[in-house]
């Protein structure tokens, strides 16, 4: 269970001038709920493009499972066992909530195109088989009685879900999730984390990149933190939470505030 | 009565006929647009689609069948040779590297004496008729729309409305953009070779950028959600000059009135529809 299942040597990015992602390294382990943290522009959207063949890499190295991927196209990367969701959501809006999910099972889908044209029974299995599939993963986020509604008119929150069901449609084996929990209310958030602990029970390996460090900490196994494109710590989250860099990069600001905060109520009068 | 009959369908054959072929060449449109490309190359596969079955039919003297083979197969090889470097581009650049390609054809076929010149390619047998017309395009449209119900119906809208996120759910959009420019191609070049077949006569001016633009309003005007969309477009842009004959000159207005009010009150075309994408 210990194996690596990514691994990033030295990954670089640069947008002319501007250097997004600095000589990153970071190993990603079977089994793990993963996050990269760091400040806005820190550059971990970036890496996420990089990780999923969107934003080809400068330089450095990328590995999965033992494949070398750096010059993989990204439906190759799709097709080996990489699924992604996207900040901004980006499900196609004018398809069903099936449709979406059925869309995302592109790389199991094996039937060639004159089995589909002459409809032959194969081709009929397969799309039964693939109905079925998406309606279980709909049932797994909880969109099971939208199925055929247009996925344009979900709500956020839910849209965030199909987004999740689509990218484990075509049963990867690490999922990226980038900002998952991005204009979420407590509630949704509080669903959302109790889906990703199930889905590495199930055994999947999540990578998420995460603004939100409270959302993050209590979720994650082990914790990456970028700041402006270099990688500053790489630990436990106990360790991340300690580690003065990181207070200094990330937390700074905002735990002093609520120190001073706390520290303003303790003195006030009752 | 029957003599009736006889005449008046004497007088609109090549109104029936056009009616077909303009569909066929309305899905060949479908074939680009529903993957979210814009070709204006639909009027030059289509007269290489001409110019060869009239070849293979009048100077080679082979079947009818044969020719609209080599029809399909000519349109598909260029087809093929533009998409290769223009498909990486997005957006405008097949369809103005597919306007170059119209033009460069319609001067090699004004210069080439073999294809008759200004003069045009005349004496091509009227081999065409309502039945193979509309059983190719009977044929077509059901492929469509099997087709539009499978995952690959499904991956073709995804790639319309989102390309990224097309790619990283495992969708090859290259391969796709390639195959549907091809088979757009193979489709021109038999409305081409079919339109030959019935009118006998072809010149290098109508296989010009008016003629691509019609192909491309048939699409416009009808929508893309479903493959019945171009067919619709085309039998609606087809039959109404006709319609409109007592107008004469003015007649023309109305293709070009009817495309700017759609496109202001229903942008998604006539029948701009949800269509359903599960088999």
């Amino acid at each position: 269970m210990n194996s690596p299942l990514l691994t990033a040597e030295g990954i670089g990015r640069n947008f002319g001038a501007l250097i997004a992602v600095d000589a990153v390294s970071f190993t990603v382990v079977q089994g793990q709920i993963h996050a990269i943290i760091g400040p806005n522009g820190a550059g971990k959207t970036t890496l996420f493009n990089i990780i999923s063949g969107l934003v080809p890499a400068s330089q450095g190295m990328l590995r999965f499972q033992d494949r070398e991927i750096t010059g993989l196209p990204p439906f190759r990367r799709a097709t080996i066992g990489i699924s992604r969701t996207f900040q901004n959501i980006r499900i196609f809006p004018d398809m069903s909530v099936l449709e979406n999910v059925l869309t995302g099972m592109s790389p199991i889908l094996r039937q060639p195109v004159w089995s589909l044209l002459l409809r032959l029974p194969a081709a009929r299995r397969e799309e039964a088989a693939a109905k079925q599939e998406g309606l279980r993963l709909l049932e797994k986020v909880g969109l099971h009685a939208q199925a055929n509604a247009r996925a344009a008119d979900l709500s956020y929150g839910d849209q965030r879900r199909l987004e999740i069901a689509r990218a484990l449609a075509a049963r990867p084996k690490l999922l990226l999730l980038d900002e998952p929990a991005a204009g979420m209310n407590p509630t949704e958030t509080v669903g959302l984390l109790s889906l990703l602990q199930e889905l590495r029970k199930d055994g999947l390996t999540l990578l998420l990149v995460e603004h939100d460090m409270g959302f993050v900490m209590g979720l994650s196994d082990r914790i990456t933190v970028l700041n402006f494109g270099r990688v500053i710590a790489d630990g436990a989250p106990g360790a991340i939470r300690r580690d003065p860099q990181v207070i200094e990069a990330y937390l700074g600001a905002k735990v002093a505030a609520r120190l001073a905060a706390e520290a303003a109520k303790a003195g006030a009068p009752p | 009565m029957w003599e009736m009959l006889d005449d008046l369908f004497y007088a609109y054959q090549d109104l029936f006929y056009g009616l077909g072929v303009n569909a066929i060449l309305a899905l060949s449109m479908y074939a680009v647009v529903s993957l979210g490309q814009l070709s204006l190359g639909q009027a030059a596969f289509m007269g290489i689609g001409a110019y060869v079955g009239a070849v293979v039919t009048v100077k080679l003297g082979l079947p009818f069948g044969l020719s609209l083979t080599a029809a399909m197969i000519a349109p598909a090889i260029v087809a093929a040779l533009v998409g290769i470097p223009t498909l990486r581009l997005t957006g405008v650049y097949l369809a103005i590297a597919t306007i170059g390609l119209g033009e460069v054809l319609r001067i090699l076929y004004l210069n080439s004496d073999y294809l008759g010149g200004a003069l045009g390619f005349s004496g091509i047998p009227e081999k065409a008729n309502g039945w193979i017309i509309y059983g190719l395009l009977a044929l077509i449209l059901s492929g469509f729309l099997i087709i539009t119900r499978s995952r690959v119906g499904r991956a073709c809208e995804a790639i319309r409305q989102d390309e990224d996120a097309a790619r990283v759910m495992g969708i090859n959009v290259t391969l796709y953009k390639m195959t549907g420019l091809i088979l757009s191609a193979a489709l021109a070049g038999l409305g081409g070779a079919l339109n030959a077949h019935f009118s006998s006569f072809i010149s290098p001016g109508e296989f010009g950028f008016e003629t691509a633009v019609a192909i491309l309003s048939y699409a416009v005007l009808g929508g893309v959600a479903t493959p019945l969309g171009p067919v619709i477009g085309a039998f609606l842009l087809t039959a109404l000059p006709e319609l409109l004959r007592s107008l004469h000159e003015f007649r023309g207005i109305f293709n070009g009135l009817i495309i700017v009010l759609v496109m202001i009150f229903l942008p998604k075309g006539l029948l701009g529809w949800r269509v359903r994408r599960t088999g």
